[in-house]
Formats: C-alpha cells, sequence, structure tokens
C-alpha cells in the first residue's frame, strides 16, 4: 500500500526538527538531532530516517518534503559566502557607507557601523543614469561596459548590480548582466531590478548584494541536499520555506536564496496560525521561545502579520539599525535575545540585566555541568524549581539544582544582597517582563491590542514562560499545541505554495498614472502566477494586490487591497475610504483633506497548505502523579505541585494550578493563578482563574 | 507602597522605559512632519506628581534631552494640581519652555488614578508650520518666525479647545498637517497615562513615590560616581563658528567639582540679528548630550541622571538668547555646542575625547519657485564626518551629535523635481592622525525640469574646520557652489535649469599625530581610497 507522507525538516543553529506526518497532518514521528554545521544536509537525513525507521514506513512512502534552514541567515552572520562585486551609477559608489548616515545606538561613541560584505574597492560604477520614470538621462554605452567588465578578475565569484531607479526601467541592468554573462558564464549575477525593485537604492543594493553573496553557496548546498535526499530514495519534490511564511520550488530558492532566511521562525508562526483557526481563535499572539531568542508575532483571522523588511547580522545584537537591512516580504515579529541559555549579570548601577548574550548549548547554563559557569533563564527555571531533570530533553541532559542555586548566588545574589530564592525569582520576572516590553512594543507599532488576544505558546522554553509572560503583559488566556517542542517543523506542513513581488510607483491618489499601474500590476500577477504553478502545478492560485498608502508626509503606510480588474480614476473614493478607515482604527482620528500617495505596490499568488484533520491520540494510564516542591511564581513561597505527563492527560481534563505538565521536549507552568484544560484537539488551554 | 524590593523596583523601572518607548513609537508613526519621521524629532517623558522626570524616550533627538524636564517643570509651577480635572492636557511652544523654537510643541497631561493626580506625562514634536517666516533665519525677531502659545490649556477634560485649534489652524501653511500632529500629541499623552495607570494596578501601586526614589537616587549615585571619577578643576575651550552675519566665539567653562559638573558659556559672542540664536534650554540639551556620551552613557535620563550637570550663560550671549531675539534655527549652533565642552573635558580625560567632528546637519530645504508648475517642499539630511576617536577612525558621512536619517537619493528625485548626479564620500577630507577623522560626502544636485529650485542654506564648518585632537590634523571644511562660485552658508539660493548646486559636508578631526598611523591602516585607505597618495603623503 502506498502512503502519502509527507516530511518537514527544519534545520536550525542547535537542532535538526524532523516531523514525518500522514495526508490529514497526525504526526505519525518526530525527532530532534543535532545540526552538522559542517554538511547540514547529513544530519537532516539522519533525522528523516529516523523518523521513517520510528514509524516503521519506507521511503518511497514519502510524496513530499518541505526544508527551512538556517544557512542562508548564518552565512550572512559568519561572513561564509562568496567573493562578491557591486556595481552601480557612477558617481554613487559609497551608497553602502554612507547608508542612513545614521548611529544605531546614540549615547554609544565607540560604535563602528555595521559590515556590509564588501571592502570599497570591491564596489565598481559604470557611467549610465535613469530617472525616477525610468527615462534614459545617460544611455549605457558599450565603452562603459567594456570599462567595468575589466575590473572582474577571476578571484570574483558574484556580482551585485544595483543601478538607480532600476525599478523602474531594468534595462541598463540587463544589459549589463548580458554582458558579464557572455564574458564570465560561471558568474553569479544578482540584478536589483529581479531581487528588490523598490525604490531606496542603499536597501535595494543591501538586499541584491546579499541574495549574490549567498547563492554560490546555497546552490551548492540545495543541489547536495537534492541528491544525497534522492540516493536515500526519498526522490519525492522538495519545496522550500520561506520568510514568507510560503513555499517555494528549489528552483525560486536558488534564484532568489534570500527569501530563505529566517524560515524556521516563519514556521512557527505558521503553526500557530493554523492551531489558531482550527481553534477558531481570531486575534492570537504567537510566542515561541527557545534556547537563544524568543519570536513573538501578532496573527489576526488565521493569517501572521507581514512586512517587507528586516534586518539580518545585527552587530549590536537585536538593536534595531545595526544590521543589514534586507527587502523581502517577511512574516511581521519581533525577536529578542530572550532564551534558556540567556545569561543574567549585574551591572554597575546594581540593575540585573538579562542576555543578550547566550549561553547557547555550548557551555550552555550552569545546570547543564558542560562549563557554564553563569546564570541562566533555564538555571533560573531549575532552581525555582519548574524543570525536572527526570523530564529535561527526554533524560539526555540531568540539570543540577544545586549548579544553578551555585551560580545564581555567585553572580546576581551576592552583587544584590538577596537570596538565591529572591535571585532566581528575580531573573524569571526580568526576562518575562523584557519580553512582555517587546510584545507590547511589537503591537504598539503594529496598531493593535495585547490583552484581547490569546497566546499560542511552544518551542523549548515557549510554555514553561507562557504564564509568567501572559501575567506581565496582561494576557489572560494561553494555548499550548501538541508537539511544541518542534513547533516550527510542524508549521511547515500547513504552509501555503506562495510567491510575493513588490515594486515601487511613485504618485498621488488623485494624479496617479493608472494605466501605467495597471501593466506593472499585471506583469506582476503574470510573474507571481508562474512561480507559484511551479510549486503547486494543478492548483489555481489566488491572487491579491494591495497598495501601500500614507498621507503626504507621514511615514506610516497602510496596506490597502486593490479591487479586481484594471485600475482608473474609479478606484480613487473606494481607495480612499478604505484607507481613512483603516487610519482611524490605528490613530483614532483620520485627517480629512489630507492628500495620499502611493509608492510601493504588492501582488501575492499563493495555493493554500493542505487542511490538518490531526487525531488526538488515545491517553494511557492516567497514572500516579509525583509531587515535587517548587517556588510559586505568584506568591514567592515554596509549594508543593504535581507533575503530570501530558500523553496521561485525556480530553475535557481539567487541571488546576499550581502544577507542571511535563512532555518529551517541553514541560507547562500551570501558574497557581492559571488552570489547564485539554481541549478536544489536544491543545492544552490555560485560562486566568479569576475569569473563569 | 513604602517598600519595594531591588528586583521589583528595576522590573518597574524597565516598564516605566517601555511605556515611554511606546509613546515615543506612536508618535513618530502618526507625526506628519517630515523631520519627525526622518529624523525622531519629538520626545516623550514620564514624571511625577511634583514634576520630576522619571523617564524619557531614547528614540528621539538630543535637543529634546532635559529640555522636557525644564519644561514640565515650570508648567506644574504655573498651574497646580488642584486646579487640574481627568482628561486636561496643557500645551506651550514657547521656545524658552518648550525646545528652542515655535515649531516644538509640548504638551503635558497629568495622571489621574484613585481620583488623584499622581504623575505627568508629556511629549513634544516639530510641526510643520507656524506661519512667519517659515523655517529659516531670516526673522529678525520671535514675531517675524510665527505663532507662539503661552502656556494653557489644550484639551478640558478630554474636549479639545476648538478656539486655540481654529487660531493654529489660521496661522499656519499647512494647517491640515499641524492639526494632525497635534492629534498625535493628544493621543501619545493619553496612551502614556493610560498605560501608567495599567502598570500601577498590575504592580499594586498607590503611589510613584518609592519608585520615583529608587530611580533617582539611582541614576544620580551613578553619574555622580562618573563624574567623580574625573580629575576636579576648571577647563575652557573656545570655538570660532560662522555666525549669520560674521564669525562668532563660543567659550565653554567646564568645572568639575567632586560630583557636579557647572558649564558657564561667559565670554560667547552677543546675539546674532537673525534666527541663529540659542535659548539656553536648548543649548543645555546639547550640551549635557555631548558630555553624557562619555560620562555614565548606561544611565537613562531622569531627573537624578540630569541633576549633577548645571549650564549656565550670561543673558544675551548667542547661547542664552532671550525673548524676543529669533531663534528658528537654533540647531545649527545648538549642535556645536557638544563640540565645545567635548574640548574642555579633552583636557580632563585626554585619552577618552573624540576630536571635533561635523556636528552641524547639512540639510538641504528646498521648494518651488513662485509660479512653478510643480509645488513641493522637501528637507532632505546630509552629514559630514565625525571625529576622530582616541582608539578609532570617525566615522565617514554620520550624524553626530544629532540622531538624524540620511535621505535616499531615489526617494529626493521622487518627491521634488531634482537630479542628483553624485553622491560620494570625500577622499583626503577627514583629518589625518593616528586616528583618522571620518570622510565628508560630495553631492550635486541639478533642477530636473525648467523651473528653478529654491534652497534655504543654515549650515556652519565652510570657514572654520572640525579641529583634530592630540596632534590630529583639521578636517576639510564644507564647500557649497554654484557653477563653481562659492555660497554663502546661510541663506536663500536659486538654482537654475543647467546649474548644478554642488555641496561638499566637512570632515571630521583627527587624533594622534599622523605619523603614529598604522602602516596598514594607511594601506588600507590608499588601496580602498578613501586617502590619495597626495593626501597620504602630505602626513
Amino acid at each position: 500500500m502506498s502512503l502519502h507522507l509527507r516530511l518537514a525538516i527544519d534545520i536550525g543553529g542547535t537542532f535538526t526538527d524532523t516531523v514525518l506526518a500522514d495526508p490529514d497532518g497526525t504526526i505519525l514521528a518526530s525527532n530532534k538531532v543535532l545540526t552538522t554545521h559542517d554538511d547540514p544536509s547529513s544530519g537532516a537525513l539522519a533525522g528523516a530516517l529516523r523518523a521513517l525507521r520510528a514509524a516503521r514506513c519506507s521511503a518511497s512512502d514519502v510524496k513530499g518534503v518541505i526544508h527551512g534552514t538556517t544557512l542562508a541567515t548564518n552565512a550572512l552572520i559568519e561572513k561564509r559566502g562568496a567573493r562578491t562585486f557591486t556595481i552601480t551609477t557612477a558617481g554613487f559608489r559609497d551608497i553602502l557607507e554612507i547608508a542612513y548616515e545614521r548611529r544605531y545606538a546614540q549615547y554609544d561613541i565607540a560604535l563602528e557601523k555595521p559590515d556590509l560584505l564588501v571592502r570599497r574597492d570591491q564596489c565598481l560604477t559604470v557611467r549610465e543614469r535613469m530617472d525616477v520614470h525610468g527615462t534614459a538621462l545617460i544611455p549605457l554605452q558599450q565603452k562603459a561596459i567594456e570599462e567595468v567588465l575589466g575590473q572582474i578578475d577571476e578571484s570574483v565569484d558574484a556580482v551585485a548590480i544595483c543601478l538607480l531607479h532600476a525599478y523602474a526601467n531594468p534595462a541598463h541592468e540587463d544589459m549589463l548582466a548580458d554582458a558579464l554573462r557572455a564574458r564570465r558564464p560561471d558568474l553569479r549575477i544578482s540584478l536589483s531590478s529581479q531581487v528588490s525593485p523598490e525604490a531606496r537604492e542603499f536597501d535595494r543594493l543591501c538586499t541584491t548584494l546579499a541574495n549574490a553573496y549567498i547563492q554560490p553557496l546555497m546552490d551548492g548546498y540545495l543541489a547536495q541536499f537534492a541528491a544525497r535526499f534522492s540516493n536515500a530514495g526519498l526522490d519525492a519534490p522538495i519545496l522550500m520555506m520561506t520568510a514568507s511564511g510560503g513555499m517555494c520550488t528549489v528552483e525560486t530558492a536558488r534564484r532568489f536564496p534570500i527569501r530563505l532566511v529566517e524560515s524556521g521562525p516563519a514556521g512557527g508562526a505558521t503553526l500557530a496560525s493554523d492551531v489558531a483557526k482550527r481553534a477558531g481563535l481570531s486575534n492570537v499572539l504567537s510566542f515561541d521561545m527557545g534556547g537563544t531568542t524568543a519570536k513573538l508575532c501578532l496573527i489576526n483571522s488565521g493569517t501572521p502579520r507581514t512586512a517587507r523588511s528586516f534586518e539580518v547580522a545585527r552587530a549590536a545584537r537585536f538593536i534595531k539599525g545595526s544590521g543589514m537591512p534586507v527587502r523581502v516580504p517577511v512574516i511581521d515579529m519581533i525577536e529578542i535575545g530572550a532564551g534558556g541559555g540567556s545569561i543574567a549579570h549585574v551591572d554597575r548601577l546594581g540593575r540585573l540585566q538579562i542576555g543578550p548574550e547566550s549561553a547557547g548549548s555550548d557551555p550552555g547554563p550552569a545546570a547543564f555541568g558542560r562549563g557554564g559557569v553563569h546564570p541562566t533563564v533555564t538555571d533560573a527555571d531549575v532552581a525555582l524549581g519548574y524543570i525536572r531533570p527526570e523530564w529535561f530533553a527526554q533524560g539526555d541532559v540531568s540539570p543540577d539544582r544545586e549548579a544553578a542555586r551555585r551560580a545564581l548566588e555567585a553572580d546576581v545574589g551576592s552583587a544584590l544582597e538577596i537570596s538565591v530564592e529572591q535571585a532566581a525569582q528575580g531573573v524569571s520576572q526580568m526576562v518575562d517582563e523584557n519580553m512582555a516590553a517587546a510584545a507590547r512594543m511589537h503591537a504598539v507599532e503594529s496598531g493593535e491590542d495585547l490583552s484581547t488576544r490569546v497566546m499560542i505558546a511552544f518551542g523549548g522554553n515557549g510554555p514553561l514562560h507562557a504564564t509568567r509572560l501572559a501575567r506581565a503583559a496582561g494576557i489572560t488566556e494561553i494555548l499550548v499545541p501538541p508537539d511544541p517542542g518542534v513547533g516550527s517543523a510542524v508549521g511547515f506542513l500547513c504552509a501555503p505554495v506562495s510567491f510575493e513581488l513588490v515594486r515601487s510607483r511613485y504618485g498621488l491618489l488623485t494624479e496617479m498614472e493608472w494605466l501605467d499601474v495597471t501593466g506593472m500590476l499585471e506583469a506582476m500577477e503574470r510573474e507571481a502566477r508562474a512561480v507559484v504553478a511551479q510549486g503547486a502545478p494543478n492548483a489555481t492560485a489566488s491572487v491579491e494586490r494591495v497598495a501601500f498608502m500614507r498621507y503626504v508626509g507621514q511615514g506610516h503606510e497602510i496596506e490597502t487591497v486593490l479591487p479586481p480588474g484594471a485600475g482608473g480614476a474609479g478606484w480613487v473614493p473606494h481607495l480612499t475610504d478604505a484607507f481613512e478607515a483603516a487610519y482611524a482604527m490605528s490613530f483614532s482620528r483620520p485627517v480629512p483633506g489630507m492628500e495620499i500617495e502611493i509608492l510601493n505596490w504588492a501582488v501575492r499568488a499563493s495555493v493554500p497548505g493542505s487542511a490538518r484533520h490531526t487525531s488526538v491520540p488515545v491517553p494511557k494510564d492516567a497514572g500516579q502523579a509525583e509531587t515535587v516542591s517548587i517556588l510559586c511564581d505568584v506568591t514567592g513561597a515554596e509549594i508543593l505541585v504535581p507533575v503530570l505527563d501530558r500523553a496521561n492527560l485525556a480530553p475535557d481534563t481539567t487541571v488546576p494550578g499550581p502544577a507542571l505538565i511535563a512532555e518529551t521536549q517541553t514541560t507547562t507552568l500551570v501558574s497557581e493563578d492559571f488552570s489547564a484544560h485539554v481541549d478536544a484537539c489536544g491543545n492544552l488551554r490555560l485560562i486566568r482563574k479569576d475569569l473563569q | 507602597m513604602t517598600q519595594i524590593s531591588k528586583t521589583n523596583a528595576q522590573v518597574m523601572w524597565n516598564r516605566l522605559l517601555s511605556v515611554v518607548e511606546e509613546q515615543a513609537q506612536l508618535l513618530m508613526r502618526a507625526a506628519f512632519s517630515p523631520i519627525v519621521r526622518e529624523c525622531g524629532d519629538i520626545s516623550a517623558g514620564i514624571f511625577d506628581d511634583k514634576g520630576r522626570m522619571l523617564a524619557q524616550a531614547v528614540t528621539g533627538t538630543p535637543g529634546h534631552i532635559n529640555t522636557m524636564a525644564a519644561a514640565v517643570h515650570s508648567l506644574c509651577s504655573r498651574f497646580p494640581a488642584a486646579d487640574m480635572s481627568a482628561g486636561d492636557i496643557y500645551m506651550t511652544n514657547d521656545p524658552w519652555l518648550a525646545s528652542g523654537h515655535l515649531n516644538d510643541f509640548l504638551l503635558m497631561m497629568p495622571v489621574y488614578f484613585e481620583g488623584r493626580v499622581i504623575g505627568y506625562t508629556a511629549c513634544t514634536s516639530h510641526l510643520v508650520d507656524l506661519g512667519g517666516l517659515g523655517m529659516g533665519p531670516e526673522g529678525s525677531d520671535v514675531y517675524d518666525e510665527g505663532l507662539l502659545i503661552p502656556p494653557c490649556k489644550l484639551v478640558a477634560a478630554g474636549e479639545p479647545n476648538a478656539l486655540l485649534l481654529d487660531v493654529i489652524r489660521a496661522n499656519s501653511r499647512e494647517p491640515i498637517a499641524n492639526e494632525g500632529d497635534i492629534y498625535a500629541l493628544i493621543a501619545c499623552c493619553e496612551a502614556g497615562a493610560e498605560r501608567l495607570v495599567a502598570m500601577m494596578v498590575d504592580f499594586g501601586l498607590t503611589t510613584l513615590e518609592a519608585l520615583g526614589t529608587h530611580i533617582i537616587t539611582t541614576s544620580k549615585a551613578g553619574t555622580e560616581a562618573a563624574i567623580a571619577a574625573i580629575p576636579d578643576g576648571t577647563y575652557r575651550n573656545m570655538m570660532r563658528v560662522e555666525g549669520y552675519e560674521a564669525p562668532l566665539e563660543l567659550h565653554a567653562a567646564l568645572t568639575v567639582s567632586g560630583t557636579v559638573i557647572t558649564v558657564d558659556f561667559a565670554g560667547t559672542s552677543p546675539c546674532s540679528a537673525k534666527g541663529v540664536n540659542v535659548p539656553l534650554n536648548y543649548a543645555t540639551a546639547y550640551t549635557v548630550f555631548g558630555l553624557r556620551c562619555l560620562i555614565g552613557p548606561d544611565i537613562p535620563n531622569n531627573a537624578g541622571s540630569l541633576a549633577p550637570f548645571v549650564v549656565t550663560g550670561p543673558p544675551g550671549c548667542i547661547l542664552n538668547a532671550q525673548h524676543p531675539a529669533p531663534v528658528a534655527m537654533r540647531h545649527t549652533l545648538g549642535q556645536v555646542t557638544p563640540d565645545l565642552v567635548l574640548g574642555c573635558l579633552a583636557q580632563a580625560l585626554p585619552d577618552a575625547v573624540p576630536a571635533e567632528g561635523a556636528s552641524c546637519m547639512y540639510d538641504l530645504p528646498m521648494r518651488h519657485v513662485a509660479g512653478a508648475s510643480r509645488q513641493f517642499a522637501i528637507e532632505p539630511v546630509h552629514n559630514g564626518g565625525t571625529g576622530a576617536r582616541p582608539y578609532a577612525d570617525g566615522l565617514s558621512a554620520t550624524a553626530f551629535p544629532s540622531g538624524v536619517f540620511g535621505s535616499q537619493v531615489e526617494i529626493t528625485e521622487a518627491m521634488a523635481p531634482v537630479t542628483i548626479w553624485h553622491r560620494e564620500l570625500i577622499p583626503d577630507s577627514g583629518g589625518a592622525g593616528q586616528f583618522r577623522g571620518g570622510l565628508g560626502q560630495r553631492i550635486e544636485l541639478s533642477p530636473a525640469t525648467d523651473d528653478p529650485v529654491l534652497i534655504f542654506l543654515s549650515v556652519e564648518r565652510l570657514q572654520f574646520p572640525a579641529r583634530g585632537r592630540a596632534g590630529g590634523a583639521d578636517g576639510a571644511v564644507g564647500k557649497i557652489s554654484i557653477d563653481g562660485r562659492a555660497v554663502p552658508g546661510k541663506g536663500q539660493v536659486q538654482v537654475n535649469r543647467g546649474q548644478t548646486l554642488v555641496f561638499e559636508t566637512p570632515g571630521g578631526g583627527g587624533f594622534g599625530p599622523p605619523n603614529a598611523r598604522a602602516d596598514e591602516a594607511v594601506a588600507r585607505d590608499l588601496a580602498l581610497g578613501l586617502v590619495t597618495p597626495t593626501g597620504a603623503g602630505r602626513t
């Protein structure tokens, strides 16, 4: 009998997560293996084969592979990309160095600007010039082409071409690329008019450069991954997870490898969206806390918020502006340095600080006994009694409570003249408050409210910190889905096949050249549909077209869906109304009479992912609950609580706090002020007791 | 609440800081003024019931540091809390109370908890236009510069004062944008108050007393400890600046005495007849910012961390301009005060203080001429190089002390009918030294249509370069010309079709003797074209 199984593989910085599922999305097997950094596809294959063995299935049963990887992000952070040159318009050699002329930290006079991958002597220019409408002010002549090609020697592997206003007319970039290819067929060439056709030369060049820089590496990796899996009999089509939470083909991924960054976190947000939809929740906050960072994402009506840019390789970790901006469609989330491995210390003003430095998995938290001496968030959780040695990481690691207490005493307790218990509570309170602050800030920036949302918690540390974060953020209900420890890979299974394009065409709404805009939107739609058709050949993609509108002079853009068909003056009243309604939602009062302008337009084509109808496994015997002593996170008092095995909890079971609910890769802390309930889908629903 | 635990106090302190950041983000998102969007020319803060500042957003420009703290203090003493009602908001744009020029509106709102005023939220933002001669140095007194609104009640129990809004609308070229900005400020105050009350409920507080005392004493002690580490003494510095009609001298005497720093501007030239004068509150803001970059930069701004700094100046000197002196472009000289006082501090801390930098922003406010086919007004911002640090080169084309964002060529060309033909770093413009000053940049700009373009200049360092320190050479001066003819640094110029405006921003000063520069650093500069062989040979 042939099965139609799907395999989702998420290669992260520490672990490679693998999930094997049947066609309705029921998970047959999952595992975590250590990421093999030298040759990541070998670890991925090991995980895949292990999952198949565990489920007693054969390679030929697998009909689809979905893959996400941090390889692209890591190559940018670790500067392990190709030797790349840039070509820009003559007179604009220093677009990268000049950037936004800004220091990312106001009071730090010692700061250095971000390292943007190429030195000034790798930045070439060519005589040509387009104007803002795409009309050539200076034509690109053969002589100019020859001059610049002469400067690209054999040592160069990749070239990023970004000419001024190429988003309005790519002709000069195309000519240059053709000439370059004719001379050096082996070169990888990235054009700004294809990678990121949006106005703002610095962002466009950064994106094009990052794409070129990782292209040779990702090309090689993707070829090797496909070959290795195929040799093992896993020759099902591979789809790649992208930062936007959609999937694309390997072919598209090889053209635009920059779209593969941050695919793991995107998988997590996709999981949360799917869980929210199936639980009938309209507005949720996705909370994914791992070993190094916490990711928070707002999800409305089952769709995560999207953004059009983010920063990679921040020099000062998590400080806005210290990295390299990349303009690709992404799921809009906030990522902060708050994970189990985040290190706590006391600064010279006597302030307790958490992270962003992380002990990672090596040396790891002090409690792991692998050489870590500084107290981490995990050490605080161990000291508070929330992490039971026998339950942690399938028993692979056995946390030592005394080692955790010693580290907390040395670095925090003695500096603040407080007890170890108070130190542990302080670390916990501080990291939860930091995450709550990030969540609130993200909500403010997005014009959304937190307190009405249900939090969906997953990742190795998410279920452990969920109630504490909820309390600090004013959230009263939490949902912990099944298999929270491998959440991102589970999320891959419900991702759509999709592709999004953004183009710039500036105009006032009332003076827009609609014929021109319509032509551009139609061309974008054709391109997006073609890309999606490769990954979902038998389906018809749905297409959404949007304009990013704003009041003239205002920075904040509002995404407005465009009506179907050709654009014209008839759209103006409709778009004005839609914009002003959305504006009033965010800022309480519209500004009547103000002109509206549009610079950017987007087209998204997508084929939705397959629906999941997971069956809930029948619990074994309820068994005897063990009782352990913990420090209550509400009162600070030492109390006795039951530890329950999640696998033994049948639907409709209620577990009043305080309690611990343990499973293979994580533990859910049910605080004293919460009560947990198992729903029909096997989710744990935690609700504040005073609201029941 | 009388006693709070250390970690609890800190959690609440962090919460206050996050509340003011949320306020600032909200204000930036809703603001209309391009200078707010591009430069974050705003501020937001939380104050206790005595008007002491407990937290201020780090988003924003240094121009609001201290000015907001002082402004709320004076509004509090003018309007007794007993006369206030829930939902009231007070405001002023008096340059000597708010932030140095009429465009900056300051709003303050009492926060009620259990029927009592327990504190205040405040915010400041730059409005687009308040009538008069507009943003430029041409006014002869503050009356020429537009509408001044003395401290008054803008919102009474949630209802905006309709007459006041009418007056503001009637006195502006941009009435709609102004109104939008005022709504944004109101929303910012209200959001801050709401969040503050939510925090008090969360933590079971009934007053801000204990928390405020903790924040202020901790910050004050930290700042005093940093000051105590500086050798006592009086350190003097003088800078020449170009001013409007004639060069001026700026003098500062910085005295470190135990745990207090005083700065006095005695000896500084008198006010100009035109709007480059600086009210003392604004000069103080940049002065204290410059000092705090080196003295306790990790301590948040609040009444405690600001208390040990006292800045004075003889009334009538250009850094303590008196009403009704014109002050619209107070930032041009205000932004050089960090260089002025860091020149003093360098004598006490020779291994810590950078060389002088380009310092004042090189912005290019431009608009259409009368009768042009397309109307526009934009203000692209550009910068020169920063001074070399005692341990590293200066940063090229980077804003300091202001926190502005530079503009993108493609955006400028979309918003205005101009073509920018060139924007590159200028080799050899950074002052030579063991550590090199940051480079300036050269911008070439022409009208893109038959219509001429008007440009309003107010920049410094065309005659007096950023000086090197510890034997480092001076940076290159800025240069502005049209078709090769030099143009003065302040005033209005017109660029016609076929003409090219060349705009070169200054380089930063070098640090340490040039012959002490590492060979590899020289070779790298040559390879990257940041220094020419001629330039390298000069040293």
